[in-house]
């Protein structure tokens, strides 16, 4: 879809450092209308300070925010034209759940009814009605949440900063509040940054998630990208669950040798001969027993431990005999039924090419 | 959902009246900035520089400091300063330890009246307790002709028995605070590995109330070498630094040796706060949050013991007052014990325009005292700009500045020639100005405490709403923080209606004030009156707490629908800075 309107958020070049450590080393992405985009990586990276820095909250050293094409880059947060939901919620704890949604609506001028009939709106939107004239403490944490959400949405910003708004809520609230945002989110359609460093959060929430790390933007892409194709060994580690085994370039480009054998893996650009490589397969991409009898990439494997997770087990293997590397396998019940595993059985073990991804490793010391 | 993205974009034409919120921030800054330089820093200032000149104004360098360690009556102040502080220190640290021990960690009976009566030399001028023992003990006092031993009251014992029961409750509620906090988990470990209970309050016990030990001992240190009341009415002729202030300027108008003394002075006290905001710094690991509260024992004997001790003293403590109370309605205190009333006429001294002035300073001084540091303390913690930590800094300069040389700083200040601020000499407005800087630094302290433990989002979720931070400071910050704001305004009355010290330099006739009325009449002879003039001080006193606590009580009800926020961890630690 060709769209000739500016994206809702441009950022050209940020850099920040704090003293002497550098949070964002000349960060560009666009956000575009509409859409709901995830800054995920661990604690440290950079990602929270690139919100602060959308939001106004905090000054970049070099760089350029745009939104809408407007460069905002020295408005006060309050020009700026977004709401924000905090992790902490950040409810005035004095004021009913009414007075904080409509707390950024009558500086506004706004008429009494005119702010009643919003407030009326946006409570109805979170499910909220009955709770009008109570005190945050009076409600859950998951109730918290969404009223900061309204008093965010009130003011009809145009765009919508969510600073890590799952964290502090336990897993049951937080699996049902991540569906509630994003059902929002879609309806209003609203465009949406959300920092998180859980990962199953972005890749269930988001449209395109931007996996962080040391200041640097690692990986752009949608969820499926992110995880199918890792565009880093740290992208890999991060999302999701990835079995990464230490091999060396074969003379043949796309093949790679891991102890005895000689595997064939996707093609990677880079990759010298004799060079270190990582390779990763994801556990459930693992075949085992008779799936893995006519593929490719074939190897032997040991079992070493079984663990039972519920929806599927686990298989710990140790393959190229005693002391070689392990590798994990997920099975589905059905699947496990079928074969006959016990610790210590030796299995036939595929590593199938199209699954099969390799990293160029930097080799040490360089 | 049209009314929802109706607006988005449009109507942001905020820019001026952001740009004017940031100015009043600024402004508001400045004012704040000013205050602290023109009633703090330049007058303290002049107290440094006239120390350095002589009576005409020649600069002389060191020399007032080298007369004032060689002359034998004057130096001899330092050091029965000292030894009178250390005396009483160890002593009122010492009793307070146990009376508050016995207060939270027995279930004896009576805990709450203990305490209340412990509190109650707080609402008296520190003097009075000095003029209660010379009746009690003094030449003519009724123990000495009724037992016949003279104890020997003038001089340093006297002192020290005074200053140990005008700053007993200081200690016992700095005690309480620290002894209150004890992390059951700790006690029950000691007791499985089976350590013995004095071994248990060795290694468990005393290191816990460390710093809360410290913290008592500097406190009362400061009282003590700062006060001025006490030595002046019992001291006889054992001369501390103080009332040698006082003796040099109100005596001999040798004022330059008052700012040499002065500035002397302010080494120990500076130093002693110095070192306890070290140590304070220290104290806030030592209970961690999973902590859990301790029950206190039944030791039936030690805590038949400790009841019969905190008896004794509380006995001490209401037998003072009925010496004050009695001695002010009885014809001729020990000798004629018919009822009167005639000490209450006031016949000298400003008579009831003293009272009536003190109520109105006092109420005057709660208002601006608990307006300036609760608005200064919201620009230097929530508003960080580079000057707030210079100002923070300053704020808590005063409480290391005796109240004699915050006096004498502002004669020199607002009492010199040519200066534009002379107008403020000799109106209640200097003597409300000069309370508020006088107790300014711990007021200070709560207002920055409270504001520390609120979401620090509040802010920017109000901005990022385009609402001004000076909407969001009424409508959000001050009724969250309404119990400590009104904690400080009761602070700063009742300190006003008992502080001697700095505005015995600044009253002037017509502006007399309650408590150096007792001073005047004391001095005058007129015992009877001056306890008379402290009954009703300390009358006022428990009346205005009675007023706070009700008002108090009040506020916790309004706002308990929403008090249960706070003591839910509504800010959590961030991921990430």
């Amino acid at each position: 879809m060709a769209d000739a309107r500016p994206p809702a958020v441009a950022l050209e070049g940020i850099v920040k450092a704090f003293g002497s450590v550098t949070a964002l080393r000349e960060v560009s992405l666009t956000v575009r209308d509409g859409e709901f985009v995830c800054f995920l990586g661990p604690s440290g990276c950079g990602k929270t300070t690139l919100l602060r820095i959308i939001a106004g909250l905090e000054r970049q050293d070099a760089g350029v925010v745009r939104m809408a094409g407007r460069d905002v880059s020295r408005l006060p947060p309050g020009q700026r034209g977004y709401g924000i939901v905090f992790q902490s919620y950040a409810l005035f704890p004095n004021l009913t759940v009414a007075r904080n949604v409509a707390y950024g609506l009558q500086t506004r001028r706004a008429a009494r009814r005119d702010v009643e009939a919003r407030v009326d709106e946006l409570l109805g939107l979170v499910g909220l009605a009955r709770h009008r004239q109570r005190y945050p403490a009076q409600l859950s944490g998951g109730e918290q949440q969404r009223v900061a959400l309204a008093r965010a949405l009130a003011p009809s910003p145009s765009l919508l900063l969510l600073d890590e708004p799952l964290s502090a809520l336990d897993a049951r609230v937080r699996l049902a509040l991540r569906q509630e945002i994003k059902a929002l989110q879609r309806r209003l359609g609203i465009t949406t940054i959300m920092v998180t460093h859980d990962q199953e959060e972005a890749l269930t929430m988001a449209d395109r998630i931007v996996v962080m790390d040391h200041g640097v933007v690692e990986q752009v892409g949608t969820p499926a990208d992110i995880y199918g194709e890792p565009a880093s060994l740290f992208v890999a580690r991060f999302v999701g669950h990835m079995n990464l085994l230490e091999a060396v370039a074969d003379a043949r480009p796309g093949w790679a040798r891991l102890g005895p054998h000689t595997l064939r893996h996707r093609p990677t650009p880079g990759a010298r001969p004799g060079g270190p490589l990582t390779l990763g397969i994801r556990p459930e991409e693992v075949r085992i027993g008779a799936a893995a009898r006519a593929a490719e990439n074939r190897l032997t494997a040991r079992v070493t431990s079984v663990q039972f997770q519920g929806a599927f087990t686990r298989l710990g293997l140790r393959t190229c005999g005693e002391g070689g590397p392990a590798l994990e396998c997920d099975l589905a019940a059905t699947a496990l039924a079928d074969l006959e595993v016990r610790e210590g059985a030796e299995l036939p073990v595929a590593l199938v090419p199209g699954a099969l991804r390799a990293f160029v490793t930097a080799p040490a010391g360089g | 959902m049209a009314i929802l993205r109706a607006g988005a974009g449009a109507g942001r034409a905020v820019r001026g009246r952001l740009d004017a919120e940031r100015a009043v921030g600024h402004a508001c800054l400045a004012v704040f900035g000013a205050f602290l330089y023109v009633f703090l820093v330049w007058p303290m200032a002049q107290v440094l520089w006239r120390s350095l000149l002589d009576n005409d104004g020649r600069f002389l360098g060191l020399a007032n400091y080298l007369r004032y360690f060689r002359t034998p009556a004057i130096a001899a102040s330092i050091t029965n300063s000292l030894t009178v502080s250390l005396f009483a220190m160890v002593l009122t640290v010492g009793l307070a330890f146990v009376y508050a021990y016995a207060l939270t960690r027995t279930r004896m009976p009576g805990r709450g009246v203990f305490r209340l009566v412990a509190m109650l030399p707080i609402f008296a001028p520190s003097l009075v307790s000095a003029i209660a023992f010379v009746y009690a003990f003094g030449n003519n006092g009724i123990v000495t002709r009724q037992t016949g031993i003279n104890i020997g009251i003038y001089g340093a014992k006297g002192i020290v028995l005074a200053e140990v029961f005008y700053c007993f409750p200081h200690a016992m509620l700095i005690l309480v605070a620290a002894l209150g906090a004890a992390d059951a988990r700790l006690y029950d470990a000691a007791a499985a590995l089976g350590a013995s209970r004095l071994k248990i309050f060795l290694t468990v016990t005393l290191p816990g109330v460390k710093y809360g030990l410290m913290s008592a001992c500097f406190v009362v240190f400061t009282l003590v070498i700062t006060d001025f009341g006490i030595p002046k009415v019992v001291g006889g002729k054992f001369s501390v630094m103080a009332t040698e202030i006082y003796n040099q300027v109100i005596g001999q108008q040798n004022f330059t040796m008052g700012a040499t003394v002065s500035v002397v002075l302010l080494v120990p006290a500076g130093l002693a706060f110095v070192v306890d905001r070290l140590v304070q710094r220290r104290q806030y690991a030592l209970v961690s949050a999973a902590a859990r509260p301790l029950e206190p024992g039944r030791g039936r004997a030690t805590q038949a013991l400790l009841f019969g001790y905190c008896s004794l003293i509380a006995a001490c403590v209401v037998g003072i007052f009925l010496v004050i109370l009695t001695s002010s309605v009885v014809n001729r205190w020990p000798y004629d014990f018919t009822l009167t009333l005639k000490h209450y006429r006031f016949d000298t001294a400003g008579g009831y325009t003293a009272l009536f002035n003190s109520v109105w300073v006092a109420t005057l001084t709660a208002v601006a005292g608990t307006l300036v540091t609760f608005v200064g303390a919201y620009l230097v913690e929530k508003r960080r700009t580079r000057a707030t930590g210079v100002l923070y800094v300053l704020a808590l300069l005063p409480v290391s500045v005796p109240g004699m040389v915050l006096g004498l700083a502002y004669i020199f200040a607002f009492n010199a020639p040519g200066s534009a601020l002379n107008t403020l000499y000799g109106t209640l407005a200097i003597l409300v100005v000069s309370n508020v800087v006088h107790y300014f630094t711990v007021p200070f302290l709560t207002a920055t405490t409270s504001l520390k433990q609120m979401d620090a989002e509040f802010e920017k979720v109000s901005a990022s709403l385009g609402v001004p931070f000076y909407r969001t400071f009424w409508r959000v910050t001050v009724p969250i923080a309404l119990p400590s704001v009104v904690g400080i305004s009761m602070y700063f009355f009742l300190n006003a209606m008992v502080t001697l010290s700095a505005v015995v330099f600044l009253v002037a006739p017509g502006t007399e004030l309650a408590a150096v009325s007792v001073l005047l009449l004391d001095d005058a002879g007129e015992s009877a009156q001056a306890t008379a003039m402290s009954v009703l001080i300390i009358g006022v006193g428990l009346l205005v707490r009675l007023v706070y606590w009700i008002l108090l009580r009040g506020i916790t009800r309004r706002t308990q629908a929403w008090t249960v926020a706070t003591a839910q961890p509504t800010a959590r630690p961030r991921s990430q800075p």
